[in-house]
């Protein structure tokens, strides 16, 4: 083989990135819709509970990373979806390359798309609930850690259900039960941070997750591919 | 040992396997269950705090030991498929999976009888109780997986997917929620040590437990059956036993 036509582990991962944000930038209607989703659920809160400020307060970091969550899942479905449907996947899967380095820049991918924009709205949603501001910089970093986690773990769910018709319900199904770690030490972390207490601890757990994730899950994302392509 | 286990690779081989225990489970688990729980709800002492109400617990801890216990053969099932696969251990999955269920469903339902009296609520947002509900979430994704799929091998795999993802997701689930609250009281029976309770009490709770298991056991090997004719009904042998159970 010629040595021109060999990618570098490198390479390779950059170019799949830049691939599906390409992609993903020329319909911008599959990001910006998860992202209103998230400010609208956020909005239906305090109209469903009540405006009193100090409710609000309490139930902000909670009601943050809720919606956070259920934006992140319905964002899920686009993950391998065009990609299964046009025979990009198997083309990927029968490549000589590891799957670990491109199902790895898919995931970041995803988490650009979704997670990013949620980390920069938040700081605005958690002042329109009344999070005290001692609690902004410990909701930026839940987010910042804790968001990719989200995408790693959904990323099996939307590989075991890509080739399914009716996939999106069966996808929170196997999904949301997974998320409740990181839903408990997110929500705890702003807490604390709310009282002025430390909280680099559950700062520390949701990284520990977060490192788990990013070297675990890829493997988990492989085999279900395989399933799927058959 | 891999040549006496060689032979149980063939699904005609262990078909006929499982029809062979199955009686033997299902009456030793017939027995030591109405032995035990005569015993246990009649003859047992009561409880010095908890009176009579105490005796729920004889149903109980055995169905949330046993709720994770087939979490945990289902797991190592899926983990013997991946590694080398078998196509009997996804039958196994399927087989297991709603046993699961069931068992996690009547030790959440008899804790919420136990609670009512004792801790005067049906449900507490606490630690066990919470990573017992997730363990039935848990259970539930495998069995909805397990049936979305058209093909019943490619289902096989995905469940164990599921399965093994989940059996590593658990103890951090579990130890999140403790770590969140805790309410309920720590284990009273460990494997290792004396029990934390009189041997009048004791034994027949181990008797209990064992029928339990037994049962289990029955239940699973009759679906792992129906699992196996399932998916090989295209087979010859599957026929030739078909007509023979017809004549």
């Amino acid at each position: 083989m010629e040595q021109g036509n060999v990618l570098s582990y490198f390479n390779l991962f950059k170019l799949v990135l830049s691939r599906d944000l390409k992609i993903a930038l020329r319909h911008r209607d599959d990001v910006l819709n998860p992202l209103l989703f998230f400010i609208i659920i956020i909005t239906l809160f305090p109209l469903g509970i009540g405006p009193e400020p100090q409710t609000l307060a309490k139930i902000a970091p909670g009601i943050i990373w809720v919606s956070a969550l259920l934006a992140t899942l319905l964002s899920l479905d686009r993950m391998f979806k065009s990609d299964y449907q046009d025979g990009a996947l198997e083309q990927l899967l029968l490549s000589p390359y590891p799957s670990f380095i491109w199902v790895l820049a898919k995931v970041i991918a995803h988490w650009i798309l979704t997670g990013i924009p949620l980390i920069i709205t938040a700081p605005v949603l958690a002042g329109m609930l009344n999070l005290p501001t001692e609690s902004f910089l410990a909701t930026f970093w839940t987010l910042l850690l804790g968001t990719p986690v989200l995408s790693f773990i959904g990323a099996i769910g939307a590989a075991l259900t890509v080739g399914l018709k009716k996939g999106g319900v069966l996808l929170s199904l196997i999904i949301l039960p997974l998320y409740i770690p990181v839903l408990i030490f997110a929500t705890s972390a702003i807490d604390a941070a709310s009282y002025g207490l430390p909280y680099g601890g559950q700062l520390a757990i949701i990284g520990a997750l977060l490192v788990g994730a990013l070297t675990l899950t890829p493997f988990a994302i492989t085999s279900a591919l395989k399933v799927s392509t058959n | 040992m891999w040549k006496w286990l060689h032979p149980y690779a063939n699904p005609e081989t262990t078909y006929h396997l499982s029809d062979r225990v199955i009686p033997w489970f299902g009456w030793l688990s017939g027995s030591l269950l109405t032995i035990g729980l005569v015993w246990a709800l009649l003859f047992a002492p009561a409880d010095y705090q908890q009176g009579d109400s105490f005796r729920i617990f004889y149903l109980h801890v055995p169905a949330a030991s046993l709720s994770m216990g087939i979490y945990l053969g289902m797991a190592i099932a899926a983990l013997c498929g991946m590694v080398w696969q078998l196509k009997l251990s996804d039958a196994a999955v399927a087989a297991l999976a709603p046993v699961g269920a069931v068992f996690t469903a009547i030790a959440l339902f008899t804790g919420a009888a136990w609670g009512k009296p004792m801790w005067g609520t049906w449900w507490v947002w606490d630690a066990r109780l919470t990573s017992e509900l997730v363990l039935l979430f848990l259970y539930l994704g495998v069995i909805a997986i397990n049936n979305a799929f058209e093909d019943k091998q490619m289902a096989g795999k995905a469940a164990s997917i599921i399965a093994l993802v989940g059996v590593i997701n658990l103890p951090i689930i579990k130890y999140s929620v403790e770590w969140w609250n805790t309410l309920h009281q720590g284990a009273t029976v460990s494997k290792l040590g004396k029990p934390a309770m009189s041997l009048e009490m004791f034994w027949p709770f181990v008797v209990c437990f064992l029928g339990f298991a037994f049962f289990v056991a029955t239940v699973t090997c009759i679906r792992f059956k129906t699992e196996i004719l399932l998916r090989n009904s295209s087979r010859p042998w599957v026929k030739n036993l078909m007509l023979e159970q017809a004549k």
